[in-house]
C-alpha cells in the first residue's frame, strides 16, 4: 500500500474579501443578504470592474448609488443588469451607510473571468 | 475676600467634601471604590482622595494663600453605597479642567492615580471609571486613524477582522518567522501580529524581522488579491529607537505597526500615536501589564480607565479580552468598555460598568482586539458578543491545526464568513452555532479538521472580578 500522509496539502486560492471563502450563494441565499442591506438602513450599491482590476480601490459604479431603496426585488433587477452588461466584470453588493461614511458590508455576487 | 494663615492640621472634608456641589461640563469627573481603614469615617475618607488627588497636603500650608485654591481643588461631592460590600463605599470626585495639561493622559493619571494609592487612611482604593469632558477631549489626538479609515485602508467590510499572533512567540529566527507570516496570511488571514514578547532580542533582530515578514506580506498580497498586514512591533527600549522602527516600517510600504501602552507608558504611546497620524500608519496597541493594575476587585485601575485613556491617547485597535476565552473578562464588562473604545456617546450604565455618560464627540472610534484561548468553536458567540467592528484573533487556533497554519487560517476564515452569512439571513448564531459551523465544514476540509481537533477544550472559571450589583 502506498504511503498516505494524513496532513493535507493547502492550496493558495485568490479571492474577494468578505464571503470569499464560502461557496457561491444560492440566489435565496443572495437575497436574505441584500435584505439584510435593507434592513439596516444602509443605500445599495453595485459596483464592478475587470478581473485585472480587482484590487483597485475604486471598482466603476452600476449607475449611481441606490439612496434609500427599499424594494428588493429592484436592486436584484440591477444586479443582473450590470451582470448583462458587464458578463465578464466582478460585480459586487455594497451595504454603504452615510452615517459613519463606510461601507456596512461589501460582497462579491458574480465573478467574472 | 481674603483669609488669615491658620497653622496645623485640619480634617480633610472641611474642604474637600463638598455635597452640594454641581459638577461642570468641563469638570473632569471620576469614581473610586475606597476601601478605609476602620473608624475612620467615609466623607473624612473620600475627602483625603479628592484633596490627595489634586491640590491637598496633609498640614495646611502658608503658600496655599497666595493662590485661590477654591478654584483649583478637587472635590468629592458623593458618596455611594457599592452593593452587597458592607466595607467599601464609592466617591464621586470632580477635578477643574484647569488642573491637567491638555492632551495629556500622562499628566491626568499622574494626579488621579499617583500619591494618593499609597496613602495610609485607605486599605484599597480602585478608580473605576472616569468621565472625561469635551474640553479635555478636544485637546487630545486620539486614534491615528481610527475604524473607519482602517476599514477603508484594509478594504475589510461587513466583517471583524481576522489575525493571529506568530508562535512560538519567542526563539524563531526572522526568516522562519517570516515563513510563518506567510502561511497565515496565504491561508486567509487578514493580519498578523508580533507577540508582545518580541522586540528586537539576540535571536532575531528587528530589521531581520522586518524585512522578511515585509516579503511575507507582499507576496501573501499578491496570491491572495486581498489586502494584508502584519503589526510590526515597534515597543523598544528608548523613543528614538521605536521611531526609528516606525520609520523603516513605512520605508518597507507596511500598513501597519504595534505599541505596547502600558509597558511602553503613555507618553512614549502619544508619541507613536502622532507620528502614525502624520505618516498614515495603523496603530496595534497591546496592554501588557494591564492585569496587574486592574484585575484586583477592590485596589487599582478597571480597565475601562484604561480603555478610554488609550483611545485619548492614540491606537487604531485595542485588545480587550475575549469573554470566551482562556483570559478573565465577563461579558457585561466588556462590552461597557468596548462601547467606551467605539461608540461616539457612551450612556451611564451600572449594568455595563459605567458609571458616568460619557461623549466623545468626534474621536474616531478603536477596534477591539480578542485575543488569547479562543479557537473555531467559539466563533458564533465572539461575532455575537463583539460585532464587525472588532478583530478575532487566533494563535493556537491557526497554528495548532493538523495540517499546519495556512489550513488553521482558513478554518477560521470559513467559520467567521458562515458566522457572518448566517447572522445577516437572521439566524440566532449563538444558539444555533453548532449547525453553523458544521454545514460550513462540509465544504471546507480544513474547517472540518479544526472542529474535529478543538472539540473538547474550554475554560470555564468563574470571573475574579465581578460588577458590583445585585
Amino acid at each position: 500500500m502506498p504511503f498516505q500522509s494524513t496532513v493535507g496539502d493547502y492550496q493558495t486560492v485568490a479571492t474577494l474579501e468578505t464571503f470569499g471563502f464560502l461557496p457561491p450563494m444560492t440566489q435565496d441565499e443572495i437575497y436574505d443578504q441584500i435584505a439584510y442591506i435593507i434592513a439596516q438602513g444602509w443605500s445599495p450599491v453595485i459596483e464592478h470592474v475587470h478581473p485585472s482590476g480587482s484590487m483597485q480601490t475604486y471598482w466603476s459604479y452600476w449607475k449611481l448609488p441606490f439612496f434609500g431603496e427599499k424594494d428588493l426585488n429592484m436592486v436584484v433587477s440591477e444586479l443582473e443588469a450590470c451582470h448583462r452588461a458587464y458578463p465578464d466584470h466582478h460585480v459586487r453588493m455594497v451595504g454603504y451607510d452615510a452615517y459613519t461614511q463606510s461601507q456596512g458590508t461589501a460582497f462579491v455576487v458574480f465573478e467574472g473571468r | 475676600m481674603s483669609k488669615k494663615y491658620d497653622a496645623g492640621v485640619k480634617e480633610y472634608r472641611d474642604t474637600y467634601w463638598t455635597p452640594d456641589y454641581v459638577p461642570l461640563d468641563t469638570d473632569l469627573l471620576a469614581c473610586f471604590k475606597c476601601t478605609g481603614q476602620e473608624g475612620v469615617p467615609r466623607e473624612e475618607v473620600a475627602a483625603a482622595v479628592a484633596a490627595e488627588s489634586s491640590t491637598g497636603t496633609w498640614s495646611t500650608v502658608w503658600s496655599e494663600l497666595l493662590t485661590d485654591l477654591e478654584f483649583y481643588k478637587g472635590r468629592c461631592y458623593r458618596i455611594e453605597d457599592v452593593p452587597g460590600d458592607k466595607e467599601s463605599f464609592y466617591a464621586f470626585i470632580a477635578y477643574p479642567l484647569d488642573l491637567f495639561e491638555e492632551g495629556s493622559i500622562t499628566n491626568v493619571l499622574t494626579s488621579l492615580v499617583g500619591n494618593v494609592f499609597g496613602f495610609k487612611a485607605l486599605r484599597h482604593l480602585r478608580l473605576e471609571d472616569i468621565r472625561f469632558p469635551m474640553a479635555f477631549i478636544k485637546t487630545c489626538g486620539g486614534p491615528p486613524n481610527g475604524i473607519v479609515v482602517e476599514r477603508d485602508r484594509l478594504n475589510k467590510y461587513g466583517r471583524p477582522l481576522l489575525g493571529c499572533t506568530i508562535k512560538p512567540k519567542l526563539g524563531l529566527s526572522g526568516k522562519n518567522y517570516g515563513r510563518v507570516v506567510y502561511e497565515c496570511l496565504r491561508g486567509g488571514l487578514d493580519l498578523t501580529k508580533d507577540d508582545e514578547n518580541i522586540n528586537s532580542q539576540p535571536f532575531q533582530r528587528w530589521r531581520e524581522r522586518f524585512e522578511f515578514v515585509a516579503e511575507a506580506v507582499k507576496l501573501a498580497q499578491q496570491e491572495t488579491g486581498e489586502v494584508k498586514g502584519h503589526y510590526l512591533n515597534c515597543t523598544a527600549t528608548t523613543p528614538e529607537e521605536m521611531y526609528e522602527r516606525a520609520e523603516f516600517a513605512k520605508e518597507l510600504d507596511m500598513p501597519i505597526i504595534m505599541h505596547d501602552y502600558i509597558t511602553g507608558g503613555f507618553t512614549a504611546n502619544t508619541g507613536l500615536a502622532n507620528w502614525c497620524r502624520k505618516n498614515g500608519m495603523l496603530l496595534h496597541i497591546h496592554r501588557a501589564m494591564h492585569a496587574v493594575i486592574d484585575r484586583h476587585p477592590k485596589h487599582g485601575i478597571h480597565f475601562r480607565v484604561l480603555a478610554k485613556c488609550l483611545r485619548l491617547s492614540g491606537g487604531d485597535q485595542l485588545h480587550t479580552g475575549t469573554v470566551v476565552g482562556k483570559l478573565e473578562g465577563d461579558r457585561q464588562t466588556t462590552l461597557g468598555y468596548i462601547d467606551n473604545l467605539r461608540e461616539s456617546f457612551v450612556p451611564e450604565d451600572r449594568t455595563r460598568g459605567n458609571f458616568f455618560d460619557q461623549d466623545w464627540g468626534s474621536m474616531p472610534g478603536v477596534f477591539a482586539v480578542a485575543s488569547g484561548g479562543i479557537h473555531v468553536w467559539h466563533m458564533p458567540a465572539l461575532l455575537a458578543i463583539f460585532g464587525d467592528d472588532s478583530c478575532l484573533q487566533f494563535g493556537g487556533g491557526t497554528h495548532g491545526h493538523p495540517w499546519g497554519s495556512a489550513a488553521g487560517a482558513a478554518a477560521n476564515r470559513v467559520a467567521l464568513e458562515a458566522c457572518v452569512k448566517a447572522r445577516n439571513a437572521g439566524r440566532e448564531i449563538e444558539k444555533e452555532s453548532r449547525d453553523i459551523l458544521m454545514e460550513a465544514a462540509k465544504h471546507s476540509p480544513e474547517l472540518a479538521i479544526a472542529l474535529e481537533t478543538w472539540k473538547e477544550i474550554k475554560f470555564e472559571f468563574d470571573t475574579v472580578d465581578k460588577l458590583d450589583v445585585q
